[in-house]
């Protein structure tokens, strides 16, 4: 329909005739245009708009009611300055390096070993799938419990007589954001295994035929042959794994706290304390603009690489 | 306030259907502990029989920082409650100036209210220009130093009555295995400072810091004892030793796990439900037997300005109800369940125990201003963020501490 007014077109067109052709370009697949309407006006109004209105309010010294004057940066000096908020921004970076590559290259590993026609494929599928049905709330509450220095695990064995045996994590600065990781990667492996599970049954038969008559090895053919052809899988696992990273919360109220001390602390919730607890919009505003600005400056560019080069392909 | 007059009318526009019944009154808290539910049984109990109302409880989880921004969304985005409790203090500064709370000037006028509030510094978190928006139904005070008689009785030294003689005995206590002082994770840390700040420092520091927020006396020598005096309580505790909530470090003192711990008064109601007596199973040394003078805050009721088209009848509600909250009957009954002290000087507190008695000597001498009292919300978090840290990580000294500390009331408002 965009060639109506393309440049060719449009030079041989008299007024009406642009009018009209304005009028088809409306008109035309009308219903689709409809139905599209109320996702469009959602896209503008809920994100975009509450996007920018959350930017500007980060400028602004507003409290308890998004009313206060504009100070320009002084939000982020003092957000900068937080040692609180810093602690958060790196320990979203170990947890959100650790989780992709780790969630990753699990789901995957465990997605081949299913993919060898094993008996009770699907009762391991289920097993494995199972702990995706939790929330994280849940998740972390009973990981909460089985890392506790004195209830858990290492209460058990060394009630047992491993007198030894070491386990608190949990309770160690620099090892908590290691238990946060387990409790992450016990809960989203098996979702990312399923995604992966799918890719590979979604390669052509053909294609092991073929390799086998070459004698590549079975490893060989995964990894050089299956895995970049499952791409889009890959793709898709990223973005959904990456948003949970971000997003980060739950997991972290449920098992730490933010504990112990400040050692487990998560920009997300930050944001939301400083949002609802200490009633300083500007200050929460502030953090989670910095919060899209990380996301974009990892999306921007792989969304350039990604769509950028269409034209070329189609 | 042009802001108050587009929020009035989105409350309005939502609110168009809210006339339930004739005088049922939603009140929302979060008293939900044993003791905390007990004691607003009475408020509910009293306000039933004299009026003939309903109270509609709405009990919310999560006290200050999980039900407050319940409550103060419910009231900003138009779905407010009949009245509902806050801590006394600037929580709800924004809301009053915003005309989101019912204004109670004529109330206090008429009940003369000056004549019986125990300290007027209490009305002040309520007054805006010249206006009265909210009425403090109890004092709590965080100052509290409380002690283990079982864990003394193990070491066979005497129960100590001051902070010093306390510290004196922690080698002991820790080589007979007994935790020198029990602390629940989180945010109960956040109130020892303010208290170590009383005992140590002294009230005039507490006024310079608190109320003036000078950066000069957190730079003092005076200042730099109570910091030290954390960094002590540092050397005693780690995150293995931490127990999940207050009421835990209570069991742990009646059975003399752990030696002492710094907690609020609201400690004591739960101490209570366990079965323990003052004097006999725990000791209790108000302004950590250092200080003449309590600092203190505590619990506030707000009314918020109800919708258009209320039913008349929940507005009278409403103010029966700020009647007598500060009556001297629901006083009376209300705070020997919870604990707390009674707003009013002309209480017979004959029924109180040991501890309470302890605190209305001192209260006499005036009442200092808390942090949780004096300071923002916001300057409130930052210090619990730094005394969470501070706490946990060995590598930062007491000097940065102390720059750290100053830094944030030099920001303060």
């Amino acid at each position: 329909m965009t060639q109506a007014t393309s440049s060719d077109e449009v030079r041989y067109q008299d007024e009406g005739k642009a009018r009209r052709s304005l009028g088809r370009v409306l008109t035309h697949n009308l219903s689709a245009k409809i139905a599209a309407t109320p996702m469009v006006v959602t896209v503008l109004v809920v994100f975009i708009g509450c996007t920018l209105w959350t930017i500007w309010y980060s400028f602004t010294d507003s409290r308890l009611l998004p009313t206060g004057d504009f100070v320009g940066f002084e939000q982020y000096e003092r957000l900068f300055n937080t040692s609180r908020w810093n602690r958060s921004v790196s320990n979203l970076i170990w947890y959100g390096a650790f989780s992709l590559v780790l969630t990753l290259s699990l789901g995957f590993l465990l997605a081949v070993l299913l993919d060898q026609k094993v008996r009770f494929e699907s009762a391991f599928r289920t097993i494995m799938l199972y702990p995706f049905a939790l929330s994280f709330i849940v998740t972390g509450l009973v990981w909460q419990w089985i890392m506790n220095p004195t209830l858990g695990l290492q209460g058990t064995l060394r009630n047992m007589g491993w007198e030894s045996f070491t386990f608190d994590w949990i309770a160690q600065s620099d090892m908590v954001i290691y238990a946060l990781l387990i409790a992450g990667l016990w809960q989203g492996t098996g979702f990312v295994m399923v995604l992966m599970l799918a890719g590979l049954r979604s390669i052509d038969d053909d294609i092991w035929k073929a390799a086998r008559v070459d004698g590549i090895p079975a490893w060989r053919t995964y990894l050089f042959i299956v895995l970049p052809m499952m791409r889009g899988v890959f793709v898709t696992a990223v973005v959904l794994v990456g948003a949970g990273i971000v997003r980060l919360y739950d997991l972290v109220v449920a098992l730490t706290n933010g504990g112990p001390g400040i050692a487990s602390e998560v920009p997300a919730k930050y944001v939301y304390d400083y949002m609802f607890t200490a009633g300083n919009i500007g200050q929460a505003l502030a953090a989670s603009t910095m919060m899209l600005v990380t996301v974009m400056i990892i999306i921007v560019p792989w969304a350039y690489l990604e769509f950028g080069g269409r034209s070329k392909k189609s | 306030m042009k802001k108050s007059v587009v929020v009035a009318a989105m409350a309005t526009a939502l609110l168009g259907s809210t006339s339930a019944f004739a005088a049922d009154l939603e009140v929302t808290h979060w008293w939900t502990s044993a003791g905390e539910a007990a004691a607003v049984a009475e408020f509910a109990r009293v306000f039933e029989e004299e009026t003939g109302n309903t109270w509609v409880d709405s009990a919310l989880a999560g006290s200050g920082t999980g039900a407050n921004p319940v409550i103060i969304s419910r009231i900003l985005g138009g779905n407010p409650m009949g009245a509902t409790q806050m801590n006394t203090g600037r929580d709800a500064e924004e809301l009053i100036q915003a005309g989101l709370m019912r204004d109670l000037t004529d109330i206090a006028e008429e009940m003369n209210i000056r004549d019986f509030y125990v300290d007027e510094s209490l009305l002040e978190p309520c007054t805006y220009e010249g206006r009265i928006y909210c009425f403090p139904v109890n004092i709590h005070s965080w100052d509290w130093l409380w002690l283990s008689t079982a864990a003394y009785e193990e070491i066979g030294q005497p129960v100590p009555t001051t902070w010093d003689e306390y510290v004196a005995s922690w080698p002991a206590l820790e080589e007979a295995g007994i935790l020198p002082f029990g602390l629940a994770s989180g945010w109960p840390i956040a109130g020892v400072p303010g208290v170590l700040m009383a005992g140590i420092g002294g009230s005039d520091l507490v006024l310079e810091i608190n109320r003036d927020k000078s950066v000069e006396a957190v730079r003092s020598p005076e200042f730099r004892e109570v910091a030290e005096a954390l960094d002590d309580i540092r050397s005693v505790v780690s995150p293995e030793t931490m127990v999940p909530s207050f009421g835990d470090v209570g069991n742990q003192l009646l059975q003399g796990e752990a030696a002492g711990n710094i907690h609020g008064d609201w400690l004591q109601g739960d101490l209570q439900v366990a079965g323990g007596t003052p004097g006999e199973d725990y000791e209790c040394l108000p302004g950590l037997g250092m200080n003449d003078q309590l600092t203190g805050g505590g619990d506030s009721f707000f009314f918020p300005v109800l919708p258009d088209g209320t039913d008349p009848e929940v507005i009278e509600a409403q103010t029966e109800l700020a009647k007598l909250l500060i009556s001297p009957e629901a006083q009376l009954a209300f705070n020997l369940k919870k604990g707390s002290m009674p707003i009013r000087t002309d209480i017979d507190l004959e029924a109180a125990n040991p501890c309470m008695q302890k605190a209305l000597v001192l209260l006499d001498n005036g009442l200092l201003p808390s942090g949780d009292f004096a300071l923002s919300s916001d300057t409130q978090q930052q210090m619990q963020d730094l005394n969470i840290e501070f706490l946990d990580d060995d590598s930062i000294s007491v000097d940065e501490y102390i720059d750290r500390y100053a830094s944030i009331i030099e920001s303060a408002d």
